[in-house]
């Protein structure tokens, strides 16, 4: 008995020293953790470009926070916001801070995944009056609780070939007068020159669905989710779209394709609706040896309109310790007036914050569009712009009424009947 | 070295520690998705509200996709494809394979390889590639036209002006299926090679010495003992068909082209949930596509299963 006892223990200690090394191990990671928390990182998920700004900024996070690191993941737009819903859904691998593209601030507010910074932790509208006002206004909600903090902005342009219009004889005031005077200007230009006015129908009835909304109303659907599709608003739109077609004013091709690229390289398309953000994009890779032909304008008939624009916002279920700093972050990005500018002369990024808005580089002139000084422009623009508020049927709405427009230019559905089919379809989801 | 007892596996556990990877692998990457869909398609869900947001609705999910005309236009437009790019690969890779079969001695390998090359190729990288074929204005195909327009008595068959493939209803599908069928012709051909090889020689030598020509040969002794590989070629065809999505969607920059011409059901599923944030219907149309799968499955069996001598 003594014996089978005296082995039996020394069979128990060689296999409890196998299992301080597994436990060393693992509090020797529990360890690693604990320090990495001492020393505290932020995480910062963004897309390209906006990406590029965070980092630039992080010498002057450094100055005022040195050990706190900021770690910047990175995606490509699409993926970005992606592994933004899949984080926010399964409450996993939040960042602390979240890089947000305006078409998403809307959707993920209204599931209330976003921290309402106008919450007594934050206090965000102490600072509404230092931002572009239709900015702010995006990221808030109808009770007024506030998503996200808006960083840049695309106020909407008319960007045009200066060299074309001069060769078709047509002037930027006939262009801009009014829509129907824009449209007869395509006439003019396709006789003249043989190139088209714009790269796709579509775009003319997506600026014109977003002129006109009155208050109370969003862009297809009320706050009531009432169906607004069926209105003067659409059928203009749905006309003038009609006209450019049937005039062959149109390349007929989407934006971002190879052929978009192609056309603005070989100055087939004459005009392009954008956020001024698009003259960047031109310069530097789109078409760069257009340089100098292209010229800004206001969007026909004062129109005004907002394509595009970044903000920041911080997770519900992300890290609890790290909120002050990821506020402090925001803050720095969206309020401290030389990190706005930079990103500004940066990468395009329009800046939100009003006070960047005197800055001397506003009123520099831009060698891509012949000297002309269009910052200023830009920045009249961003002052007449409304925030239009969102609904979660926004996705599908445009889905509808993109395909009822396809069957008015391609198959010569007539418009009547085309928008009551859209507000069908849409009355049927919105019941749900 | 011989390890300490404590480590060693006991012969009770070995064969579960050796399947689990396997076991672990298919849990999370099929068995959990599985499930979590089955349970999605009975629930609304918010997916950025987080897990808790879900709400049992019954069967509306169902009932909603099944009257829902964008539903039935998809899976209308996925019958096409699937029609369109799947008939036309078995008419032409059973001859193609008897004809590599019979006429080619030592380049065999290599015609074979180079039918069979586009099926390896990534998907993404052949739609991109497609897509600037296609294009309208630099496209090769349309340049291609342009040239054969200009070869006398071939004008008046080809159509006037540049052809919109991608942007016409009308075009989107007959240029997703010409690449579909493209891409899938290759792989069927080695399919029925591996089957013709199967044949005994003895057949034929006895069939020619009963008089039976070639196309006698192909017809009474070839296409029957092809029959079991028709099956099976036919049944992957259909799965594959009725499952398109990266083609079109890569093709159609994501939409479906104009009036949602090429829009499969796999793709309306895939927006509904990740563009329009439905999930719940999306995995109620997913579910309601998997029952589609099956029933055509069971038809293709009915049609070519391997029927025994008295059948």
């Amino acid at each position: 008995m003594p014996r089978t006892t005296s082995t039996h223990p020394t069979h128990q200690t060689r296999g409890s020293t196998t299992r301080p090394v597994i436990l060393a191990i693992g509090l020797l990671a529990a360890v690693l953790t604990q320090q990495a928390q001492a020393q505290q990182t932020l995480t910062v998920a963004a897309f390209p470009a906006v990406d590029e700004i965070v980092k630039s900024a992080i010498p002057a996070w450094k100055a005022k926070h040195p050990n706190v690191e900021i770690k910047v993941v990175s995606r490509q737009f699409t993926d970005h916001h992606t592994a933004m819903t899949t984080a926010l859904s399964t409450s996993s691998y939040l960042p602390d801070v979240m890089a947000l593209e305006i078409g998403y601030v809307g959707r993920f507010a209204q599931s209330g995944g976003l921290e309402d910074l106008a919450g007594s932790a934050y206090g965000v509208q102490k600072f509404k009056s230092q931002f572009v006002s239709y900015a702010y206004d995006q990221a808030t909600s109808r009770s007024g609780s506030v998503a996200a903090v808006p960083a840049d902005i695309g106020p909407g342009t008319l960007l045009y070939r200066t060299d074309i219009l001069a060769k078709a004889g047509v002037t930027e005031a006939e262009l801009t007068k009014s829509w129907d005077s824009y449209v007869a200007s395509g006439v003019k230009i396709k006789a003249g020159t043989g190139a088209y006015l714009m790269a796709h129908a579509r775009d003319i009835k997506d600026i014109l669905i977003r002129t006109g909304i009155q208050p109370g109303e969003g862009l297809y659907l009320d706050s009531q989710s009432r169906v607004l599709v069926n209105t003067p608003r659409f059928v203009r739109a749905f006309e003038l779209a009609r006209k450019v077609r049937e005039q062959k004013l149109d390349a007929k091709i989407a934006a971002w394709s190879n052929e978009w690229g192609e056309g603005f390289k070989r100055g087939t398309l004459t005009t392009q609706m954008t956020g001024a953000w698009l003259a960047g994009h031109l310069n530097n890779w789109l078409a760069p040896s257009t340089k100098g032909q292209w010229r800004a304008a206001q969007l026909p008939e004062g129109a005004w309109a907002a394509y595009g624009g970044t903000f920041y916002a911080i997770p519900k279920a992300a890290p609890a310790a790290n909120k002050a700093l990821a506020w402090e972050l925001i803050q720095l990005m969206t309020l401290n007036r030389d990190v706005q500018t930079s990103a500004f002369k940066a990468q395009d990024a329009f800046p939100a914050l009003l006070s960047t808005h005197n800055d001397a580089f506003f009123d520099q002139p831009i060698e891509f569009l012949g000297g002309q000084k269009a910052r200023v422009l830009w920045r009249d623009a961003s002052r007449h712009i409304k925030a239009v508020s969102v609904h979660e049927l926004d996705a599908f709405a445009e889905e509808v009424v993109n395909t009822e427009l396809d069957k008015v230019l391609d198959q010569g559905k007539d418009i009547p009947t085309a928008l009551a089919d859209a507000q069908k379809l849409l009355e049927r989801r919105a019941r749900r | 070295m011989k390890l300490p007892v404590a480590l060693r596996l006991s012969p009770r556990w070995a064969p579960y520690v050796f399947i689990s990877p396997f076991l672990i692998l298919f849990i999370v990457f099929g068995l959990f998705p599985l499930l979590f869909s089955l349970t999605l398609a009975f629930v609304t869900w918010e997916p950025t509200r987080g897990l808790a947001a879900m709400k049992f609705v019954g069967f509306e999910n169902f009932t909603f996709a099944l009257t829902d005309e964008w539903f039935w236009k998809s899976l209308k437009n996925t019958g096409w494809l699937a029609l369109a790019s799947g008939v036309p690969q078995h008419l032409v890779a059973i001859p193609l394979a008897y004809f590599i079969h019979s006429s080619f001695k030592r380049l065999r390998d290599g015609v074979v390889g180079a039918y069979f090359l586009p099926y390896i190729t990534s998907t993404v990288a052949i739609a991109i590639m497609f897509s600037s074929l296609f294009s309208t204005d630099f496209g090769l195909i349309n340049v291609g036209l342009e040239v054969l327009r200009q070869v006398p008595g071939l004008g008046w068959l080809l159509p006037e002006g540049r052809i919109d493939w991608l942007g016409k209803p009308d075009n989107v599908k007959p240029a997703v299926s010409l690449i579909v069928f493209w891409r899938y012709v290759g792989f069927n051909v080695v399919l029925y090679l591996a089957a013709l090889q199967t044949i005994p020689k003895d057949l034929y030598e006895a069939a020619s010495m009963d008089g039976a020509g070639r196309l006698q040969q192909f017809w009474f002794i070839t296409l029957p003992s092809l029959r079991p590989m028709i099956y099976f070629g036919v049944t992957l065809s259909v799965i594959g068909g009725l499952q398109l999505f990266e083609e079109p969607f890569i093709l159609t920059g994501g939409r479906g082209g104009s009036d949602q011409a090429g829009m499969t059901s796999a793709m309306y599923l895939y927006r509904t949930a990740f563009d329009f944030n439905d999930f719940g219907t999306a995995s109620a149309m997913s579910w309601l596509l998997f029952v589609v799968v099956a029933v055509l499955t069971w038809m293709t069996n009915r049609a070519f299963r391997p029927r025994g001598p008295s059948a």
